[in-house]
């Protein structure tokens, strides 16, 4: 009997990494233990909004309203009745549901590709930057709503309570599902529509491509996982209010999104782990001590700002980011693995599929 | 208690007053959009970063005139500088290059007042007289609404003498027209940009320092709402044109100031949530806006 | 006097001008003639600054023109009034000519260079208050051209100036144009219309697919039968029955 080694290798490294969680979540210290989760819950994030930045070219700044009402909603359903009752000020049948947190997470996913469904289509007829102020607008509606919808949500103060449910098996497991998703989209003929269009959107209409089916379809699975990475958050939170779901939080995705690179799965991963370890590191020193004998004294906002400026640098020297739009494919990894197992043979090529440009220029 | 008629009358001219205003910002976006096809977020941070320059200038004892042109200047001057530093190198790059990069100066700028200064409001220390009500017959106004409609009548005045009459500004309307054209033309590009970007930043001064006075206090996110309203505005009215900037401009103020007179109690809050609605349906239905062309890129 | 020499210009990864060399001397017409997409406009574009060639030399009075930008050969007394005209829609006709001369200092010279181009174009003058957009056609072309020449030029490009012109408009535009150049103006004209530029033109070269296939005096195109044949119409005719 021969062993096909392909057929295993996407197992075998879910195992592999179902023992690193395992690991971590045992062994590694509580501080650390966050900050993976962060980086988890951001991966979903940004693979979730480059589906739709990236791929279809339709720059949306308002995802951040899909990931607070993911937030909401699914806290909404899991809110201890106790709680509900103190807090909130529901309709008598809401009042009294509790619900666990995979369905609470799904119902909330799928209120939201409802809403982004409906308001996608407006939204994706229009072009360039219209679509992206309009998204901007629909970031503030959902902060309006988030404030003054207050018997459902506490309006502008913060909603507390939420029970702790994640950790990290739930956040790497959805990264896991988000990656798995993106990927079969990009590879379906949707996805290919996606990428013509976003490529040559008059070649590809002359084809017979709907650009509105596919932009439509990328948007809709785009809003499911941010809204799922808006109830991750939420768990992980356990209080938030409508001033964590705006513009700082829409930011920071942004510079991972671009850092990693528009239009690479494997560049959302890298570019939400690079950013979140790199802006924690700021976050710490904000608070001020001593680096280096020096005497910092505490800049709240200071990490912000770096973020920033990085990101500025990184527009005008790197706008491809660390990816651009090649993925890390398989051969990637074992050429990698066979060259640190063994000495280095001839020139290796490069196996990434360059498919066009980025943030770079048309 | 006031009739109707005057009830109207009084809420006409504070629909003009925060048209005016309206106006006055979205100026600067439509100049700095028609030349290099930029939505420059950080142009409300350049009416609140303004105001911080006035109460610096008016706590060290600064007249309040000299202090308020100091300010406008100092607008100007930012606003070249921010053109300089965050835009000029990425012009003809992919046009959502230079729109993230007005997002990072802005969060930047933001911050950096956060840090230096505080988060906390202050109260504007406009003089006086500037918020005392005004009679007018039956009406009665306050002093800043009349001021700033008339302070933005006047500078719309000079506005059109300085596109229509210079040089300059003849250029800058040229280059939003036709690019290409005004290259070929001989248009030295890098000066009518900078044009654009210090006239549409002090006029957005000129708009941070009235609405202050309105409101009576500024604080470093002050710029945020507003510069998302005034393009909403300039949508309106017809993105990349400055009549179209103006016209939008009043036109959201009368929308904003009469949906919440009229609407029920209950959703007067929702104000600002039915300004992006009323975006939204106008991209719909007539993307270049009220003065715009009715043909157009549509999917 | 203008130097092109090799020339190659690329869209991407296509070649749009291959090998071309050509020169105009001062005061002379010469036309630029071939079918559609043949790369004559893309050469003017070229020595106007709109695009960098990948290889060759533009020389303009020993000036090397290639690392210049457009600002820059406009300075140099280069004007380009280009392929559709392009002229300012928003603006009236007397702002588009007085944009023309945004580089020369203000002043009686350019008042009288106005004044000239009025006396050139009277239509113009009937609408100088006017909105460009809602000028016809031939005003837009006259327009382009009239703006062109209120730079003061040494050197005019002049990109299919007949171009989507009815018949009388079109022998008006060539009247000028034939008044310029008595003025002693050195033209660089492309035309669709073969017959035309090479009535009003010293030399001609023709270009097919990015390269030059013939040049020579106007009066031996004219001459030559074959050419013709090939280039002059009378291959429509042909077609007509």
């Amino acid at each position: 009997m021969t062993v096909d080694p392909k057929k295993w290798r996407r197992p075998l490294a879910l195992l592999a990494l179902a023992g690193l969680v395992f690991l971590a979540q045992n062994y590694a210290g509580a501080y650390y233990v966050r900050v993976l989760i962060i980086v988890a819950i951001n991966a979903v994030l940004v693979v979730a909004l480059n589906l739709s930045n990236g791929f279809t070219g339709v720059f949306s700044l308002g995802h951040v309203g899909f990931m607070a009402m993911g937030a909401y909603i699914s806290s909404i359903l899991t809110l201890p009745v106790a709680m509900k009752a103190t807090n909130l000020n529901l309709p008598h049948w809401l009042a009294g549901v509790q619900l666990g947190f995979l369905p609470a997470t799904l119902i909330a996913a799928v209120i939201t590709v409802i809403v982004a469904v409906i308001i996608g289509w407006p939204l994706m007829r229009l072009s360039g930057h219209y679509v992206t102020v309009a998204t901007l607008g629909f970031l503030v509606i959902v902060r309006v709503v988030l404030i003054n919808a207050d018997s459902y949500t506490r309006g502008a103060r913060t909603f507390s309570g939420v029970p702790p449910y994640t950790n990290l098996w739930w956040a790497v497991g959805w990264l896991v599902l988000t990656i798995y998703a993106a990927n079969r989209l990009i590879r379906s003929p949707y996805g290919r529509a996606m990428i013509a269009v976003r490529e040559d959107p008059l070649g590809a209409q002359s084809v017979g491509v709907s650009i509105l089916g596919s932009r439509q379809w990328a948007f809709g699975t785009s809003a499911f996982f941010t809204a799922i990475g808006g109830a991750l958050y939420a768990h992980f939170l356990s209080s938030f209010s409508p001033a964590a779901f705006y513009f700082s939080m829409t930011f920071n995705l942004i510079i991972m999104l671009v850092v990693g690179g528009m239009g690479s799965i494997t560049g959302s991963v890298l570019g939400a782990a690079g950013i979140t370890l790199i802006s924690e590191f700021f976050r710490n020193l904000e608070r001020g001590g001593v680096v280096l004998g020096v005497r910092i004294p505490p800049l709240y906002g200071m990490s912000q700002i770096v973020m920033a400026v990085l990101f500025m640098i990184i527009i005008v020297y790197r706008p491809i980011g660390i990816m651009g739009q090649k993925e890390l494919s398989w051969s990637d990894v074992s050429r990698w693995l066979s060259a640190r197992l063994r000495p280095p043979a001839a020139g290796t090529a490069d196996t990434g599929r360059p498919v066009g440009r980025g943030v770079s220029g048309d | 208690m006031l009739s109707t008629g005057n009830y109207i009358l009084q809420q006409t001219i504070n629909a003009l007053s925060l048209g005016s205003v309206y106006a006055l910002v979205a100026i600067g976006l439509a100049m700095v959009f028609g030349i290099l096809q930029l939505i420059n977020f950080a142009h409300g941070d350049l009416m609140m970063l303004s105001c911080y320059v006035f109460f610096f200038l008016a706590a060290a004892g600064v007249p309040f005139v000299a202090a308020l042109l100091l300010a406008v200047l100092a607008g100007a001057l930012m606003g070249v500088v921010m053109e300089r530093v965050a835009y000029r190198r990425l012009r003809g790059r992919a046009s959502v290059s230079m729109l993230l990069s007005s997002l990072a100066v802005s969060i930047i700028l933001q911050n950096l007042v956060i840090l230096v200064e505080s988060p906390q409001a202050r109260s504007f220390p406009a003089p006086d007289y500037l918020s005392t009500p005004l009679r007018l017959g039956v009406l009665t106004t306050s002093t800043i609404d009349v001021i700033t409609v008339a302070a933005a009548v006047a500078l719309l005045i000079g506005l059109t003498l300085l596109v229509t009459r210079t040089r300059v500004g003849i250029a800058m309307r040229a280059a939003a027209d036709d690019l290409m054209a005004a290259n070929l033309v001989g248009i030295n590009l890098n000066s009518v940009i900078v044009f654009a970007f210090a006239v549409g930043s002090a006029l957005a001064a000129v708009a941070g320092f009235l609405w202050a006075t309105r409101v009576g206090k500024f604080d470093p996110m002050m710029g945020f709402l507003p510069v998302l309203k005034a393009f909403v505005a300039a949508v309106i009215g017809g993105f990349g044109s400055l009549p179209g900037a103006v016209l939008g401009g009043y036109v959201l103020g009368f929308l904003e100031i009469f949906l919440i007179g009229f609407l029920p109690p209950g959703l007067s809050t929702f104000r600002d949530a039915l300004v992006f609605f009323i975006l939204i349906v106008v991209l719909l239905i007539r993307p270049n806006g009220i003065l715009g062309s009715t043909e157009g890129e549509k999917v | 006097m203008l130097e092109v020499r090799d020339l190659d210009v690329y869209y991407g990864n296509i070649r749009a001008v291959a090998g071309v060399s050509l020169t105009v001397g001062d005061g002379e017409t010469v036309c630029l003639i071939g079918s559609n997409g043949a790369g004559k406009s893309t050469i003017l574009r070229t020595i106007s600054g709109l695009l960098r060639p990948r290889r060759g030399e533009i020389l303009y009075n020993g000036h090397a023109l290639t690392t210049l930008s457009p600002f820059q050969i406009v300075g140099l007394g280069v004007a380009h009034c280009p392929e559709g005209r392009h002229i300012f829609g928003s603006l009236t006709v007397h702002e588009n000519l007085v944009m023309g001369a945004v580089q020369r200092k203000a002043g009686p010279e350019v008042t009288a260079d106005l004044d000239k181009v009025y006396g050139l174009f009277p239509r113009l003058a009937e609408r100088r208050s006017q909105t460009a957009a809602t000028l016809s056609g031939g005003e837009q072309q006259m327009l382009a051209i009239g703006r062109a020449l209120m730079r003061r030029p040494s050197l005019l490009l002049l990109d299919e100036p007949s171009l989507g012109l009815a018949p009388i408009i079109v022998d008006t535009i060539f009247q000028v144009i034939a008044e310029m150049k008595k003025s002693g103006l050195t033209i660089l004209l492309v035309e669709q219309n073969a017959h035309r530029a090479l009535e009003v033109a010293d030399r001609g070269y023709v270009l097919e697919t990015g390269r030059i296939v013939a040049q020579g005096t106007a009066a031996e195109f004219l001459a030559d039968a074959d050419l013709a044949r090939a280039y002059l119409g009378e291959v429509s005719h042909a077609l007509d029955r």
